[in-house]
């Protein structure tokens, strides 16, 4: 990915240092200072992207940035201190009702996990999109989706070899089909960069990282910290779980609002896509993913839940974020210098 | 896996999920393309992409209650 531009003390002095390969052994304590006078990191830009960068280096890695850097044991301390904090605040800021408690059975982690995400409390994006959004608006929701639709279900793999049995057995069937089925030209991710394409937007990797707030950054982000840590392997779980089961009708009404302004099936498709796909994956992520591993493993059930709604919390403060400036006739994004 | 057999397991106030090679046709003989290994077919009637899911159960509230998990005791 093209190293984005920094965004404060922080973001500048993790990319000199990454671009340079010379690794300030005082960065973890620069990062603990940045943090300790951040009430909210999930909205600090400089904090945010600082993380990105360093997660990156486990993704697709950033241009002009050696390999090697990836496990310098400096910026693991670095993003150390970041995600200790980060968490820290998800947790506090994260509530799992206090009436979800179910069994450690399949079927009753399942159900817990509808209840939760059917327990619909935010402004709702997809409607606003699907009713109201106009053309300029449709980029924008494109731009901030690509940060993490063009790495689509990544996150999540990395649970892949944390889990055993039917779990694991689970997480594969559902990122096979993420990942198209063997057809690369069927990958959730190359359908949303055609869906890019059908707006004129580019679809290269990270291409719109300098223009996405910290919240767009965040949810990514904190997608990566439950994938990267075996410890978080429930809050990754649980995530999915979520993230599948607020899909189906949601996409519908995003493919409507593309269609509402004339847009092709050629552009839907990766929404329709979703609309039929989560609808099996929502059900297989409830009963055999979170359920099967909460049945194998019932200390995680905290965690699955904490996780699925630390997922509703992450992307409801960002669908929040794009009504609140769309409704005040303003841009979600920031402003770039050309 | 074609000499798997196909399972199909009834979700709680869900679809039936289809694992396993099964051909899907409509109600004029014609085959209905099957765009992923596991699908899901609609058993709520509300579903806009029938026979397939798309979640709609969730909205109408479908319930399946009366549906036991396992086969009711033989009645001696």
């Amino acid at each position: 990915m093209r190293a984005p531009a920094p965004r404060g003390p922080l973001s500048q002095t993790v990319l000199t240092a990454l671009t340079s390969g010379s690794i300030d052994a005082d960065l973890p304590d620069l990062a603990a200072a940045r943090i300790a006078a951040v009430p909210d990191l999930a909205g600090d830009e400089d904090i945010q992207l600082s993380l990105t960068l360093l997660y990156e280096l486990h993704h697709q890695g950033l241009d002009g940035v050696d390999d090697a850097l990836e496990w310098h044991p400096d910026l693991l301390r670095t993003r150390a201190v970041i995600e200790r904090e980060y968490e820290v605040q998800l947790r506090a800021a994260v509530t799992v009702p206090a009436d979800l408690r179910p069994e450690p059975t399949p079927q009753s982690v399942a159900a817990a996990l509808f209840d939760l995400t059917g327990r619909d409390d935010g402004p709702s994006l997809s409607a606003y999109v699907g009713k109201k959004a106009t053309d300029d608006q449709l980029h924008e929701l494109l731009k901030h989706r690509s940060v993490y639709q063009l790495k689509e279900a990544d996150p999540h793999t990395w649970a892949i070899p944390r889990l055993l049995g039917e779990p694991k057995a689970a997480l594969v069937e559902i990122q096979a089909d993420e990942y198209g089925g063997g057809r690369p030209e069927r990958m959730h991710a190359a359908l949303f960069a055609r869906t890019m394409r059908g707006l004129g937007l580019d679809d290269t990797y990270g291409r719109y990282v300098d223009e996405v707030p910290a919240l767009t950054l965040a949810s990514v982000n904190m997608m990566s910290m439950f994938g990267l840590h075996r410890r978080l392997r429930g809050c990754i779980v649980g995530h999915l779980a979520a993230f599948e089961m607020t899909s189906s009708q949601p996409n519908r009404q995003y493919g409507n609002g593309f269609r509402r302004h004339g847009y092709d099936a050629d552009v839907t498709w990766y929404f329709d896509e979703h609309v039929e796909a989560d609808a099996v994956h929502e059900q297989i992520a409830g009963r055999d993913l979170a359920g099967g591993l909460v049945a194998q493993q019932p200390e995680l059930l905290d965690d699955v839940l904490f996780g699925a709604a630390a997922c509703l919390h992450a992307d409801g403060r960002v669908g929040g974020y794009l009504i609140d400036r769309w409704s005040a006739g303003e841009t979600s994004l920031r402003t770039v210098a050309a | 896996m074609t000499d798997a057999p196909v399972v199909l397991v009834a979700c709680p106030d869900g679809p039936i999920l289809v694992r396993g090679e099964v051909e899907i046709r409509d109600a004029d003989g014609a085959v209905v393309p099957r765009r992923r290994s596991t699908v899901a077919l609609c058993r709520c009637g509300a579903s806009a992409i029938k026979p397939f899911c798309d979640g709609s159960h969730k909205a109408i509230g479908f319930r399946t209650d009366d549906e036991g998990s396992r086969p009711p005791e033989p009645l001696t």
